[in-house]
């Protein structure tokens, strides 16, 4: 690289919705500051860029790769250590390559249960014949590959060693400003942090004050299922808002729209296990001394794993669900 | 799977971590063992000022480092040291245990029991009931199941030295 050449960035994404490409663009005006002071070296979404380009590249020649989305194929994986070579920081960039993201609720079923569903069983679907991807397929002489789809869905740091992480879904563009602005001067805080402030989203919720000193519940609500009064601190109101157990930075983006928190800025440094943590802390909201009377209040929760570890399967204690139940023959193995 | 399952089997000790809170059923612990009560010695435990300081969190991180089960003992139902610290760990078991149901953990892996001081009886009862129920599921062995998931990456040994690992067979 040549003295005066800008530093070289990279983006790329894995298992996404495409979300943290558009969260780049939606830094609007300021993403001409951030293309004045950086050369973009690799971003297939936005800009013609194949592998080869990357791979003929020297290892380390990239200054920062933000890469998006959980890890569930073999290319991905390959993506994600090819990135990890080119680049000095690594940056898991949002919810997904964070903590396994929406990507990641699929671990509570396997390969082959999800197969079934999306290539025989989903109402839409027409293949009499049954046929599933194959990873190489004999075509007149040739043969066709296709990436490998993994049994479980990681975060990018259960594949490769990542630097920083910038969390979201997607990150706000306050968060990637404020990241862009600290690796371009090289302020930046020891390998391994989270790019955001370290305290509870609570903390920062403009409806702190409403929230009661001890809260006693008797049904938690769905916000479809009521009008949600603005004004109120929404777990007040008898809504699942995951502010408790969540890391703010998000400049409380949901509670001021009137939505609960879902949990998408991960946990705070404190925090172990989020669904666990959430799921003490609801519990505890518990009008309730008798268990049948507790089961009965806690039941109004439909599906605590999608509620409590909606962005952080992946990287939760339990990783995945197991198979020993073998409640369902389809998710019978793990391999 | 299941043929490592039976290999780990031979000479697999069922491992319960034990929650005791102070005031109650740690004592009746104690009690179990002044009396020479005899009972499996399966339980590691942990003393905690109050049941109520049984983070769900505590239960899956057990799981997660090999635990085959979790056990929490605490005072009565309106015996709580602390007024009512029992309750909440009543209500946060209930719940942890849909959340464990669904990520495929046996209800007999945790269990929840009230132990009063002069109970000391219960303690060896219940923790032999315990060892024979987890006996007969089987291991847990969380770390060597995320082993196994992780047999599927094709850089998993390259993990550490990530340089080396561009490319792979596709």
């Amino acid at each position: 690289m040549p003295q005066n050449a800008k530093p070289q960035v990279a983006f790329y994404w894995c298992a996404s919705c495409g979300g943290c490409e558009e969260a780049v663009v939606d830094l609007a005006e300021d993403i001409l500051g951030v293309v004045e002071a950086v050369d973009i070296a690799f971003w297939p979404v936005a800009l013609d860029f194949k592998r080869s380009d990357l791979e003929s590249s020297p290892d380390g020649s990239i200054a920062a790769a933000f890469i998006n989305g959980a890890i569930r194929t073999s290319e991905q994986e390959e993506m994600a250590h090819l990135l990890r070579a080119k680049a000095q920081f690594l940056i898991a960039f949002g919810a997904c390559a964070q903590l396994g993201g929406i990507p990641a609720l699929a671990n509570l079923w396997d390969r082959a249960a999800i197969f079934e569903t999306v290539y025989e069983t989903a109402a839409s679907v027409t293949n009499a014949e049954g046929i599933h991807p194959q990873t190489s397929i004999p075509v007149n002489g040739d043969r066709l590959t296709l990436p490998a789809f993994r049994n479980t869905v990681r975060a990018l740091d259960q594949v490769v060693e990542v630097d920083y992480y910038l969390p979201g879904c997607p990150p706000t563009p306050t968060v990637i400003k404020d990241a862009v602005g600290a690796i371009l001067s090289g302020n930046l805080p020891p390998k391994g942090s989270v790019l955001a402030p370290d305290v509870a989203l609570c903390e920062q919720c403009p409806l702190k004050e409403t929230k009661p000193e001890q809260l006693l519940l008797r049904e938690f609500k769905r916000p479809h299922e009521v009008m949600i009064d603005p004004k109120t601190c929404l777990l007040a109101q008898g809504i699942i808002c995951l502010g408790p157990a969540t890391r703010g930075g998000c400049e409380a983006l949901c509670p001021k729209a009137h939505m609960p928190c879902t949990g998408c800025f991960g946990p705070t440094a404190r925090v172990l296990d989020v669904g666990a943590k959430m799921a003490s802390a609801l519990a505890s909201m518990v009008d309730a001394s008798e268990p049948q009377a507790a089961e009965a209040i806690l039941a109004t929760i439909p599906d605590p794993v999608g509620t409590f570890y909606r962005y952080s399967l992946a990287t939760s204690r339990l990783r995945r669900r197991l198979t020993e139940t073998a409640a369902t023959p389809a998710a019978g193995r793990v391999r | 799977m299941d043929a490592e399952r039976n290999a780990l089997a031979n000479g697999w000790e069922p491992r319960i971590v034990a929650f005791f809170c102070n005031w109650c059923t740690y004592a009746a612990a104690d009690l179990a063992g002044t009396s020479r009560l005899k009972y499996p010695p399966n339980a590691r435990v942990i003393r905690v000022m109050c049941s109520g300081r049984v983070d769900p969190q505590f239960v899956v991180e057990a799981f997660a480092r090999g635990a085959d089960g979790v056990l929490i003992g605490g005072c009565h139902p309106g015996d709580c040291h602390y007024m009512e610290g029992n309750y909440k760990t009543m209500r946060r078991v209930t719940l942890l245990r849909r959340v464990l149901r669904a990520m495929g953990i046996q209800d007999a892996r945790l269990r929840l029991e009230w132990i009063s001081a002069s109970e000391g009886e219960k303690v060896a009862r219940v923790i032999s009931e315990m060892v024979e129920a987890i006996r007969a599921i089987g291991p847990l062995n969380l770390p060597a199941q995320r082993a196994g998931w992780d047999a599927e990456l094709e850089h998993a040994a390259a993990r550490a030295a990530p340089a080396a690992a561009a490319g792979g067979e596709r």
